[in-house]
């Protein structure tokens, strides 16, 4: 099919980039991160645009090997928006690290910037494959190259506390992959085979085939960060520096979700009602729960990490309320990912905005904020906007996400998730204004603040707006989203 | 009792080891034993369904064999950057109690 090579552009460009990291004897590591970041970011966008021109999902066969045996790569509507969305966000962080994760001058290469780059370009590649990999097990490699790459950036200042929570973090990662690789075998042991396309045509209705997709989503849950698998999300991400958290909570959690959802809508042949409820109780629990302890956090960075959860949470309130036969077609699954695109916008802007005003006040206690607003104003404005989003206030992605979710529920009269979402709004308000009311109070007398520099905090300012602008689509079924997701036999 | 199914059970009898390890022990370096315990026990599962796939007639399934290897090699490596971040961490503290 033509453009297939665009999909393996997309996956070996950033790969290519960290190889040369370590052969290139180039003063800068960043350097090579800014070579190759035009030339994908043009090939996830010809991707999507391929996409959406066709109308139908590009795909690859690696070697001219067909499934079963070979291994396919695909791009459909929903995983070429989800690679345009991780671009976006990865360009504008490495932005926002450029100061803080700059060579010094004169050094051939500083352990902390090397790291950070080529621990960056890792990731989008992982990242990448996660969205277009066909394989069950191509998926497992996906994800633990993609946790391989997360969990060092967790502890890039080298102290006892963060490499404490790296390690926790890695080992739910590795609890969670095992129970999905656990799953995998038993699919190959019923079907024998592992390609998405040709299981979806041969599925049964039975009882290996719904506990290998029982393990595997448990699995995932447990690297989405779920409640109450979710315990290793708020030191982990809240300890991380401010651009490699915003990458983590805004992109990282999202893949293993990404697979979740094409596990239940692509795979599993029959969805049960009481398994989905059951997930979407998690998720309620996750939003009440973790918007709570988010309230009572005393740092900013934990109670944005706290916040991480809670938004999580409302990704899995779509599973029973897209239930027809055609999923993708009904307003909770418009609804949910729409969701995890404007949270990943939102949350990566509140994250970048916290690292700065962190940097102009020396800390982070939200008690202290007072005199934020002087030092950073334009951060704090993209905080208090990425906080609508998250808030659910229009005009925001979040609103959009949050009415269409609330609509499907009524639709279906699962009032309890309506009134979950509510709450969590309200909530969401509690902690969101906590923090805007603190940061615009008149710092105390002898307070020290340096300002910081004004060409940092667009990109903060960017990021919320591309939250916000996500409130402009309309309130219906996207066409884009069900792209390539056709039932039946795929050619 | 044949082959795969004897393999079958062992190799749920190590996975329910290793969970066991898993939830009950607190220490960092017995949940990474643990963990490697359920990865063998996944692995000999891959195994059993390799042995399967004969009695459709072939000698044997290489594809699980190959899924196997990779797993052997990703399980490794998770392992090694769980050890590193393991000794750093033991060196950081026992700094930190020096000074």
């Amino acid at each position: 099919m033509s453009g297939g090579f665009l999909l393996v552009l997309a996956l070996m460009l950033p790969a290519v980039g960290v190889a040369a990291m370590f052969a290139v004897p180039m003063r800068a590591p960043e350097r090579i991160a800014w070579l190759v970041y035009p030339p994908t970011l043009a090939v996830v966008i010809a991707i999507a645009v391929a996409v959406g021109r066709s109308g139908e999902a590009l795909s690859y066969t690696l070697g001219g090997w067909a499934p079963p045996l070979g291994l396919m790569l695909r791009a459909d509507g929903a995983s070429a928006v989800m690679m345009v969305m991780s671009a976006i966000i990865l360009g504008l962080v490495g932005i926002s690290a450029c100061m803080q994760f700059h060579t010094p001058d004169g050094v051939r290469e500083a352990r902390v910037p090397f790291t950070f780059w080529a621990l960056l370009l890792a990731l989008w590649s992982a990242l990448n494959l996660v969205f277009l990999a066909q394989d069950l097990f191509t998926l497992f490699v996906a994800l633990e190259l993609l946790t391989f790459a997360a969990v060092p950036l967790v502890c890039l200042n080298g102290k006892a506390d963060t490499l404490q929570a790296a390690l926790r973090y890695l080992l739910f990662a590795l609890v969670g992959s095992v129970f999905y690789l656990l799953g995998v075998a038993l699919i190959y042991g019923a079907y024998g085979m592992l390609d998405f396309a040709a299981l979806r045509t041969v599925a049964r209705d039975d009882l290996a085939t719904s506990l290998a997709i029982a393990l595997m989503v448990g699995g995932l849950m447990a690297k989405t960060a779920v409640f109450p698998v979710h315990l290793w999300l708020p030191p982990a991400h809240a300890g991380a520096p401010a651009p490699a958290s915003a990458v983590l909570s805004a992109l990282v959690i999202k893949a293993p979700f990404f697979l979740i959802v094409r596990l239940w809508f692509d795979l599993l042949p029959a969805q049960g009602l009481l398994a989905a409820n059951m997930l979407a109780a998690l998720g309620a629990a996750s939003i009440l729960f973790c918007s709570v302890l988010a309230l009572r956090q005393a740092r900013l960075k934990l109670m944005i990490a706290y916040s991480t959860v809670a938004q999580v949470g409302y990704l899995f309130l779509m599973f029973p309320l897209a239930t027809s036969d055609a999923p993708w077609e009904t307003l909770a699954w418009s609804g949910g990912l729409l969701q995890l695109v404007s949270h990943a916008f939102a949350k990566a802007a509140m994250f970048v905005a916290a690292g700065l005003i962190a940097e102009a006040l020396g800390h982070d206690r939200i008690d202290d904020l007072a005199g934020a607003a002087k030092a950073a104003p334009i951060s704090v404005f993209a905080f208090a906007l990425a906080g609508l989003s998250l808030m659910g206030l229009p005009p925001s992605g979040g609103f959009n996400a949050k009415v269409m979710l609330i609509s499907g529920a009524v639709m279906l009269e699962q009032w309890w998730i309506a009134v979950v979402i509510l709450a969590g709004g309200v909530l969401a308000a509690g902690y969101v204004f906590r923090v805007i009311g603190k940061a615009t109070a008149d710092p105390a007398e002898g307070v020290e603040i340096r300002p910081v520099a004004r060409s940092l905090e667009a990109v903060p300012l960017a990021l919320a707006i591309c939250a916000l602008v996500i409130g402009f689509v309309p309130l219906q079924p996207f066409a884009y989203l069900a792209i390539g997701r056709a039932t039946g036999v795929i050619p | 009792m044949s082959p795969a199914t004897l393999f079958g059970i062992m190799a749920a009898g190590l996975i329910g080891i290793g969970l066991y390890g898993l939830i009950v022990h607190p220490g960092a370096l017995r949940k990474l034993l643990s963990f490697n315990l359920v990865g063998a026990g996944v692995f000999l599962l891959f195994g059993v369904a390799a042995q399967r796939g004969a009695g459709a007639g072939f000698t044997g399934d290489p594809v699980p064999q190959a899924l196997v290897i990779t797993g052997i090699v990703v399980a490794f490596a998770a392992s090694a950057l769980a050890v590193a971040l393991l000794l750093r961490l033991i060196e950081v503290e026992h700094e930190d109690d020096a000074s």
